[in-house]
């Protein structure tokens, strides 16, 4: 790994990564700027693993790599930049979600569930997803400022809209709470996390039996119909798949709700201009997208062949690679003065939900809640402000993805 | 402008039903369904959008 000249530097002085965004909440790492500046293309080393790999910082760089096939997402091939410590002798016995796999592997498990999240689906959906925000929301007013957002709206709109989509009864709902509050929580101990995902598993792997031999309308009934056309998937591969669009689906929808009504009433001309002009919401929700970049170290590839990138830089066979869409997103030669939040900016192109073969497939039941929640929000509670400063705010500054552990709000 | 797309590619991101929606649906197994295969200049720009943004190429433009 020694392709920059520029990287000429001992292991014990390579940047760490993932950064944090404590020099300012509010923005991606700081750090990227000059990263990409100096080095565009940098050797860093994993915080956990130890593990080094190269850090992209510009957008055409990210786009590239995240589309481009050769760039391997297989969490089981010895180069793959792992965020968290996972010994290398346990990795052919891990149940990788999807998300960690290359075709055909990723291409049968991705086409199980791609047809829950079609555009037509979504509409069908939106009616359920404003009934569940308008709930939280007259029990928001019904209790009287000042509340905790993330337990009264952000975590709640999420989960139980993804217990229903399931097939949950809502009785369970508490699993799918337990599960968001566990791992979103300030307070959460690495024994509570694994116990809240041991839980869910557990409950996943009953309701999709249930599922398999009592079929409803719901989507785990759906893939478990469709299971014996899929000669090389069984049970367990549905359970790892309903996991992943567990995790995928609750925590970060939860975090962009909370994290947006920060930002949304930190700017509050904007805002204003939102709340007369509706049309202008979606919008500002592709730049609410771009400007936080929740997942920016997320979107990890290792190499299968050389590639060349934009600058000229060589990343080898078989070296890891972070194509840090937060980065890509902050990049000043696609999006001029990243740093200003602007619901007029076109957003276009921003990578917040990965690209290539591993683009969210949920994104647009995302987009579509983000419009119901910050649609409804900011109408039916026009007065509502933050009930602390912005910067001392309880930000999860070493999770996995960014978020807030609360967001106490008045009106 | 004459637009095809390759299922086969496709991922379902959904991404062209977002930019350009009445040019293109979802089948539903999720993955692209073309509606219009000649859109007119009204749809011009929507379209070179869902293009550019397909995150796998699966849509291609003759534009001649």
């Amino acid at each position: 790994m020694t392709e920059n000249a520029e990287t000429g530097s001992t292991t014990g002085s390579l940047p760490v990564f993932p950064l944090d965004r404590r020099k300012c909440p509010l923005s991606v790492p700081q750090e990227y700027e000059a990263m990409r500046a100096d080095e565009p293309v940098a050797e860093v080393v994993n915080r956990m693993t130890g593990k080094q790999a190269w850090a992209l910082t510009r957008y055409a760089d990210v786009r590239q790599v995240l589309g481009d096939p050769s760039m391997s997402s297989n969490a089981r091939n010895p180069g793959y930049p792992h965020q968290f410590q996972v010994p290398e002798e346990m990795l052919p016995y891990i149940a990788f979600p999807f998300a960690a796999m290359d075709p055909p592997e990723h291409t049968v498990r991705r086409r199980m569930v791609i047809p829950e999240f079609t555009a037509k689906r979504i509409a069908d959906l939106k009616p359920r997803t404003q009934a569940i925000v308008d709930a939280r929301i007259d029990a928001m007013l019904a209790k009287g400022g000042p509340v905790d957002l993330v337990a009264e709206l952000a975590v709640p709109v999420p989960s139980l809209q993804f217990c229903e989509l399931l097939g949950a009864d809502t009785e369970h709902i508490s699993y799918f709470r337990n599960y968001a509050e566990t791992t979103t929580g300030r307070d959460s101990s690495m024994e509570a996390v694994a116990g809240a995902i041991a839980e869910m598993d557990e409950f996943l792997d009953e309701l999709i039996t249930e599922k398999t031999r009592n079929p409803g309308e719901d989507l785990l009934s759906r893939i478990a119909a469709k299971l014996p056309e899929e000669p090389t998937l069984g049970h367990d591969d549905l359970v790892a798949i309903a996991r992943l669009l567990v995790i995928a689906g609750s925590d970060t929808t939860a975090n962009v709700i909370s994290l947006g009504t920060a930002v949304f009433l930190e700017h509050p001309e904007q805002l204003d201009e939102v709340r007369r002009d509706p049309s202008l919401l979606p919008g500002a929700i592709e730049e609410l997208l771009r400007f936080l970049s929740i997942l920016d170290s997320a979107t990890v590839r290792v190499a299968t062949k050389d590639i060349e990138l934009s600058g000229g830089e060589t990343v080898r066979e078989g070296e890891g690679v972070l194509a840090l869409n937060g980065a890509a997103n902050w990049d000043p030669a696609r999006y001029p003065d990243p740093h200003r939040f602007d619901i007029h900016r076109d957003a276009e192109g921003h990578m917040a939900f990965s690209y290539g073969n591993h683009m969210c497939p949920g994104a647009n039941l995302a987009r579509m809640q983000l419009e119901v929640v910050f649609g409804t929000l900011f109408t039916r509670i026009p007065g509502l402000r933050l009930a602390a400063p912005a910067d001392e705010l309880p930000y999860m500054f070493d999770a996995h993805a960014y978020g807030l552990h609360e967001l106490p709000v008045t009106w | 402008m004459r637009i095809s797309v390759d299922r086969e590619a496709c991922v379902g991101s959904g991404n062209c039903v977002f930019f350009a929606q009445g040019v293109f649906d979802q089948h539903p197994d999720g993955r692209v369904l073309l509606l219009v295969g000649e859109p007119d200049e009204g749809l011009r720009a929507a379209t070179l959008t869902a293009a550019a943004n397909c995150p796998v190429q699966a849509i291609s433009v003759n534009d001649a």
